[in-house]
């Protein structure tokens, strides 16, 4: 009782930008994510670590409501984005995931050329009024996912013809491209190179300047290095939340500290 | 070194050398030998099957793309076809066909004449080797041409089916027996004909163009009508179940809520891709044409009817179609801010058109060849006489299908028109083995495109 209050205290001292409160995700009767409460913050990257199959996915689809696409999934509990109630019945969620961008856990670009893949975004939310300003959009972008050098002259070139790892930079440039507010990554660099890892990282640390970023890693490394706040699951319980630095150094439950060694996972 | 020995450990255990097999791994081969045995008698006896089919119907229906014909000089006497020779239309109108059967006679006779044959055969049994379609065709072209009254023209006349039978072996000497409609002189004369130049067996455009004929005249009997019967029905069927099927097929995979409505839904669009043809026929007579009156016979009726043969063969085909979109690619839309719709539109339905081509193509094969429901809305027997000359016409008017035409001729009793069943069996086979090549070629081509 007394980490919590002591989490709640350096967490109000920030702003926030996504508040959730007593979170539960059911798929039909499995109970897969039990009363968590976790904020994001504004300019902050926050990790999620745990062990597979504790809900970090789960979770992280909660907050630009892909679970809705799962019929079986149920979530319950207050999700609040800039003070507003996301799953409202008057918010469209649609209009959410333009704010609430997110980067998938497998590599998915659309079948459909390079420069297609990152335009659809702004395409859709008429980002740009003309040929250039897109072409300047799918550029910028491109370049922020630290993929502009090797596609550049290919971008006619089908998105899906692309290196594994080429395509999930793909994915977080097509996901940057619609300027979201609050970014999701599901294990951005798990099909990464350690190089093209580093250029993500990179990509994350710069996006923090503007953006709130989540990340979900099972990296300790990646987290630790990136991170400014850690959220540990375990068995869809968040276990444990705080600055990257105290959860790393100085864990409050015995649970995580077995977790970063390396006992549990 | 140690390394090695503990390797080959295992391996003493298998059996000595790798070099030979051992029991257990010579059982399986020869399982597995057998096995393609069995694969390739399959096919072989498939294959077999095909060749015989094929032969079969090549050549008993490649006769009926040949007809005799006879060309005569005719002369359009005046005396004869217009009295007062006042070229009045109305009154050449009235010679009746009976009125040009002496032209013909008299043909027949100069024709002898000139070319020395002997005879002992009157003109008129002369003339009586031709169709009893001659006058008629003289007439038509008289009231055309009324300018060519009084010259001599010179006309290509189809010989009748027992005539045309003996040029293709068909009919003999011994089978004319007791035939009214034909005697063994007028084969003798038939001989002659041909021996002079006069009685061709050539291609004949008119089986492929023509229309129906009575059962008196199987040797003008053409499919062209029936196809064009055919054609007007597969347009009903594409225009209605191709959007009806894909919008219904999407609604059901990419929106629609799972449950036991949907279930039932589900369960029961399988079922009606497995309820008999000639129960959507029946369901036709008595809803499109008892109840709303729509006019027999009418290929708005039959396309009607085929639509609803081929609604659960599309929808099924376009469902599996979607399913096999990854839904990795309906997240990825969704994650970018597209809407449902737009994730749909944009993104599953491009991946699943090929499938759903190849489907719909499928489906609309099957429905040209299909005849059960046909016999019930009545486009079946001799119907039309002319293509249609316009779109109502055509959707509206009586006409047959090629299934219903070939099934009509089948049944009819001379032999001539069961060798012209045959022959618009080819043309059947080609259509079905074009679509099908065409769902293939569309699938390769939109496959290999990522
Ligand atoms: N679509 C689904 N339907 C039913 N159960 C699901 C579904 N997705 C996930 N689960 C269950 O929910 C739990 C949490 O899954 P989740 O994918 O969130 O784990 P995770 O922490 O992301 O694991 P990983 O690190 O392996 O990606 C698991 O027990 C999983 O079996
Ligand atoms: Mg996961």
């Amino acid at each position: 009782m007394n980490d919590m209050s002591r989490l709640e205290r350096v967490v109000e001292t920030k702003n926030i930008k996504m508040e959730c409160r007593d979170c539960q995700v059911y798929y039909g009767e499995t109970h897969a994510i039990k009363d968590v409460n976790v904020d994001i913050e504004e300019k902050t990257v926050t990790a999620f670590i745990g062990p597979s199959g504790c809900g970090k996915s789960t979770f992280l689809r909660c907050l630009n409501r892909m679970n809705d696409t799962i019929a079986t999934a149920r979530v319950e509990g207050s999700f609040r984005l800039d003070g507003e109630d996301i799953y409202d019945r008057r918010v469209d969620p649609v209009q959410l995931r333009a704010k609430v961008g997110m980067v998938f856990q497998k590599p998915n670009p659309f079948p459909k050329s390079i420069y297609d893949n990152v335009a659809y975004g702004p395409r859709i939310h008429g980002l740009a009024r003309n040929k250039a300003e897109l072409d300047e959009i799918v550029e910028k972008a491109l370049r922020r996912g630290a993929l502009w050098n090797e596609v550049k002259d290919r971008l006619d070139a089908p998105g899906t013809g692309l290196s594994g790892g080429q395509q999930q930079r793909l994915c977080i440039a097509r996901a940057i491209a619609t300027e979201p507010e609050v970014l999701l990554m599901d294990e951005p660099c798990s099909a990464l190179d350690p190089i093209a890892t580093a250029q993500v990282e990179e990509l994350i640390d710069e996006l923090r300047q503007n953006y709130s970023v989540v990340i979900v890693t099972h990296s300790m490394q990646q987290a630790a290095r990136v991170s400014q706040k850690t959220a540990f699951f375990h068995l869809g319980n968040l276990v444990e939340f705080g600055e990257t630095g105290q959860i790393f150094t100085n864990p409050v439950d015995p649970r995580t500290e077995s977790y970063i060694t390396g006992r549990i996972g | 070194m140690t390394d090695l020995s503990a390797n080959s450990a295992p391996a003493t255990r298998h059996g000595a050398s790798l070099l030979k097999q051992n029991a257990r791994t010579r059982r399986r081969n020869r399982a597995e030998a057998r096995f393609r045995a069995y694969g390739i008698a399959a096919i072989a006896v498939g294959l077999a099957m095909l060749l015989v089919l094929v032969f079969n119907i090549v050549s008993k229906g490649v006769g009926a793309y040949s007809q005799t014909f006879v060309t005569l000089e005719v002369e359009l006497s005046e005396s004869k076809l217009d009295k007062k020779g006042n070229r009045d239309i109305e009154e050449i109108k009235k010679v009746s066909t009976f009125g040009y059967a002496p032209l013909i006679n008299n043909a027949f006779a100069a024709a002898v004449k000139e070319g020395g044959l002997e005879t002992r055969l009157k003109p008129k049994d002369q003339a009586g080797i031709l169709s009893k379609s001659a006058p008629a065709q003289l007439r038509d072209y008289v009231i055309a041409n009324p300018d060519k009254i009084g010259e001599t023209v010179s006309f290509r006349f189809l010989a009748n089916s027992r005539v045309d039978g003996y040029l293709k072996g068909r009919v003999t000497r011994d089978s004319i027996a007791n035939d009214k409609s034909i005697s063994a002189e007028q084969l003798d004369f038939v001989d002659q004909l041909a021996a002079a130049g006069i009685l061709k067996k050539t291609f004949n455009p008119d089986f492929v163009l023509g229309s129906d004929a009575s059962d008196q005249r199987p040797e003008s009997a053409g499919i062209g009508v029936s196809m064009v019967g055919s054609l007007f029905m597969m347009l009903v069927v594409l225009a209605l179940s191709l959007p009806i099927g894909v919008a219904a097929s999407i609604y059901l995979e990419e929106f629609a809520p799972k449950n036991w409505i949907t279930d039932i839904i589900e369960v029961n669009i399988s079922n009606l891709a497995a309820v008999p043809s000639i129960v959507f026929g029946i369901l036709g007579l008595a809803v499109f044409i008892n109840y709303m009156h729509l006019p027999m016979s009418a290929p708005l009726v039959g396309g009607l009817v085929l639509t609803l043969m081929t609604l659960p063969t599309i929808i099924i085909s376009t469902r599996a179609s979607l399913k096999a979109v990854p839904p990795s690619i309906r997240d990825a839309a969704l994650g970018v801010g597209a809407s449902k719709m737009q994730a749909v539109f944009h993104h599953v339905l491009p991946l699943a058109a090929p499938g759903i081509l190849t489907g719909t193509i499928i489906g609309l094969a099957q429905a040209l060849g299909e005849t059960a429901p046909l016999l019930l809305i009545g486009m079946v027997g001799f119907i039309a006489s002319n293509p249609p000359d316009s779109l109502a016409a055509g959707l509206l008017s009586p006409n047959s299908a090629m299934p219903a035409q070939i099934y009509e001729w089948a049944k009819r009793a001379d032999p001539a028109f069961y060798e012209r069943a045959w022959g618009g069996i080819i043309i059947l086979l080609v259509f079905l083995v074009t679509m099908n090549t065409l769902a293939v070629i569309l699938r390769r081509r939109f496959e290999r495109r990522w």
